[in-house]
């Protein structure tokens, strides 16, 4: 218990100063603080906002070991070689490559976090926790380290910390982050070669008349916007063994994750479920046109609209972003009734992007941030029409 | 299906506010309530639905080159497109007024919480914009023109309707003092264009790239001219 002493000594020795919330947010972070109150009426709550953060954690942990281990059969897939899926050399491929980005996430995130902390002078929030871990998993692997950075600083900048910190963001800050990738280096975040490690390189090598093995990588959503065949099967798609960002490919395990986090009452049911059923619904309406032979084979949506609705669910980055970031309790609709509309509308505007929009292969992290915007007006509606209803109510018992 | 692409393109693609960056004085400096913020959508849908189509005629009989022939054979090479703009405005202003007394007589309430922002938005530039737009992208008929004003209409409404209830919620929230008011609904301005911008390119097929750089050369003027039009509207406010 020495470094707990020494930590609260510190505390003690900067209380009052500048420094303060910094070294408190380091001591309870790591352990229960060395006062606590034992008489008096409390609540006690078993979840607190840090819990809550942690649970998603452990939730995003077997996606990121999950990813770590891809990164690197990807990565040998590509260049020929036959590695088993869970080899220490394909691990430590994803390891080298995936941890900088973590280190670099949590680093300067936190870094901006502190520093606010300091000038506003009231305590390190702990919102950063979940979006920092986030962030790694929502990039393809061979991002350069600096643009990690660059993003990182003005998702928690401009997209958080303006807003007066945690809890008052109105666009997910994790999203805000590859959303500014996106649209800054559009060279590094889409495109068929970035989702595998080194692919980019093999492509340049090759333009550059060098002998190089294979440069595939393709994913299934260009494939499929390409009226191509997905080259994948259905088992790889769902189990995760299919080129993606870090932590989207694998379906099972954010399935898994997402029942965790709906058994421990951290995401909100009602949006996963919505979700999926706006997606669905979409897919359906998509397939009905196929089936009814409005759209001809030769249109360049045929590929895209033909999917079979449910393949939409397990293939990109939807069901990551369905369980992980539509349900960010801050940024989706507060009120139940919303929650489905809101729901429901991401579902149905990220097929709808992935299948229309050429420019973007994948829609879900487009469709939640334009419904993070329109999250409050919907809830303003819904606590209006509550309102309504209940002076209704009023007036007829009164009458 | 002419129409249902129109309608769509002009309310998600080409918004006013998001795409074109356009109606941003009234967009900002009457966004504080939801019930304020619908009342003002709802008068700029209804005055682009009457201005749009009015204009279109206007454009198409007398305006543009030739429009004259039916005159007689000796006005056909008359080119009266300068007068565009002043026709134009003529047109919106009018309906404006017309807007006004409307309010004034049905809903005193909401005519007094619109208060100069009603007849400012005679100097509306998404009004104006609305108008040009059609004529520039040369809208083939009456019915698409009044079209392209409704969804343009509803496009704005949609816009100013969100940020009303965003900066409802946000009112209690701590932001920095340097950034409270204004400066914070610039930064969630940029921050829901990025939102918006998940339909960009969508309905186009292919040559998005070249839009894309289009819309990028756009947004850089636009933001050179925002501050000025604030700081007029700024001291319109102080002169009242």
């Amino acid at each position: 218990m020495g470094l707990k002493n020494n930590l609260h000594k510190l505390k003690e020795k900067y209380e009052g100063t500048k420094m303060a919330p910094a070294f408190n947010a380091i001591h309870t972070f790591l352990y229960m603080p060395n006062e606590t109150t034992h008489s008096g009426g409390h609540i006690r709550m078993a979840d607190d906002l840090k819990r809550t953060m942690n649970i998603v954690i452990m939730a995003l942990v077997p996606c990121l070991i999950f990813g770590m281990f891809n990164a690197g059969y990807q990565h040998y897939l590509a260049i020929g070689e036959e590695v088993p899926f869970l080899s220490g050399a394909a691990f430590m491929i994803g390891v080298t490559k995936i941890l900088p980005l973590v280190i670099v996430s949590y680093g300067v995130g936190l870094a901006i976090e502190f520093v606010f902390a300091m000038i506003k002078g009231h305590e390190v929030e702990e919102g950063y926790l979940v979006s920092g871990m986030l962030i790694p998993l929502i990039v393809p692997v061979d991002i350069p380290l600096w643009m990690l950075a660059v993003a990182v600083a003005f998702g928690v900048v401009i997209g958080k910390e303006v807003f007066g910190g945690t809890g008052m963001n109105i666009l997910n800050p994790a999203l805000t982050v590859r959303a500014f990738l996106f649209f800054a280096y559009p060279t590094w975040m889409s495109g068929d070669k970035v989702w595998v490690h080194g692919a980019v390189e093999r492509a340049n090598q090759l333009a550059n008349g060098e002998n190089v093995d294979a440069i595939s990588g393709e994913t299934i959503l260009g494939n499929l916007a390409q009226n191509n065949a997905p080259g994948y099967d259905l088992a790889d798609m769902f189990y995760g063994f299919i080129p993606g960002s870090v932590g989207e490919t694998s379906t099972l395990l954010i399935l898994l994750a997402g029942l965790f986090l709906i058994f421990t009452k951290i995401g909100s049911w009602r949006i996963m479920l919505s979700a999926v059923l706006g997606a669905i619904v979409m897919g359906l309406i998509f397939n009905g046109a196929v089936d009814a032979g409005w759209v001809s084979e030769s249109s360049k949506f045929y590929g895209l609209m033909s999917t079979t609705f449910w393949h939409h669910l397990i293939i990109g980055g939807f069901a990551f972003g369905v369980v992980f970031m539509a349900t960010d309790p801050v940024t989706a609709s507060q009120t139940n009734r919303g929650k489905w509309i809101y729901g429901f509308l991401i579902g149905f505007i990220s097929i709808l992007i992935r299948v229309f929009n050429p420019a973007y292969p994948e829609g879900v992290m487009l469709a939640i941030l334009l419904m993070n915007v329109f999250a409050p007006t919907i809830d303003h509606y819904v606590i209006q029409a509550n309102v309504k209803r209940r002076m209704k109510r009023l007036k007829v018992k009164t009458a | 299906m002419e129409h249902i692409e129109l309608f769509f393109k002009s309310i998600f693609i080409d918004n006013m506010v998001f795409a074109t960056f356009l109606g941003m004085c009234s967009y900002l400096a009457v966004s504080k309530k939801v019930s304020t913020a619908v009342g003002l959508g709802a008068a700029v849908i209804f005055v682009m639905a009457i201005t749009v189509p009015f204009n279109w005629l206007l454009d198409q009989y007398i305006l543009r080159d030739g429009a004259l022939a039916w005159l007689g054979p000796e006005y056909a090479s008359y080119d009266l497109s300068f007068l565009s703009f002043i026709l134009f405005i003529a047109t919106i202003a009018t309906m404006v007024q017309l807007v006004e007394i409307i309010v004034e007589k049905f809903s005193p309430s909401l005519y007094n919480s619109l208060g100069i922002f009603l007849p400012l938005i005679a100097v509306n530039c998404a009004i104006l914009g609305g108008s040009l737009f059609m004529q520039s992208r040369e809208i083939p008929s009456l019915g698409l023109a009044f079209n392209y004003g409704v969804s343009s209409g509803i496009g704005w409404f949609l816009a100013i309707l969100a940020i009303a209830a965003i900066r409802e919620k946000i009112r209690y929230s701590n932001v920095p003092a340097p950034l409270r008011g204004l400066g914070i609904t610039f930064i969630i301005t940029g921050l829901m264009a990025i939102g918006f911008m998940s339909f960009g390119g969508m309905l186009t097929g292919g040559d998005e790239a070249a839009q894309e750089s289009q819309r990028e050369a756009k947004v850089e003027i636009k933001k050179e001219e925002a501050p000025k039009n604030l700081i007029s509207e700024n001291t319109k406010e102080i002169n009242q």
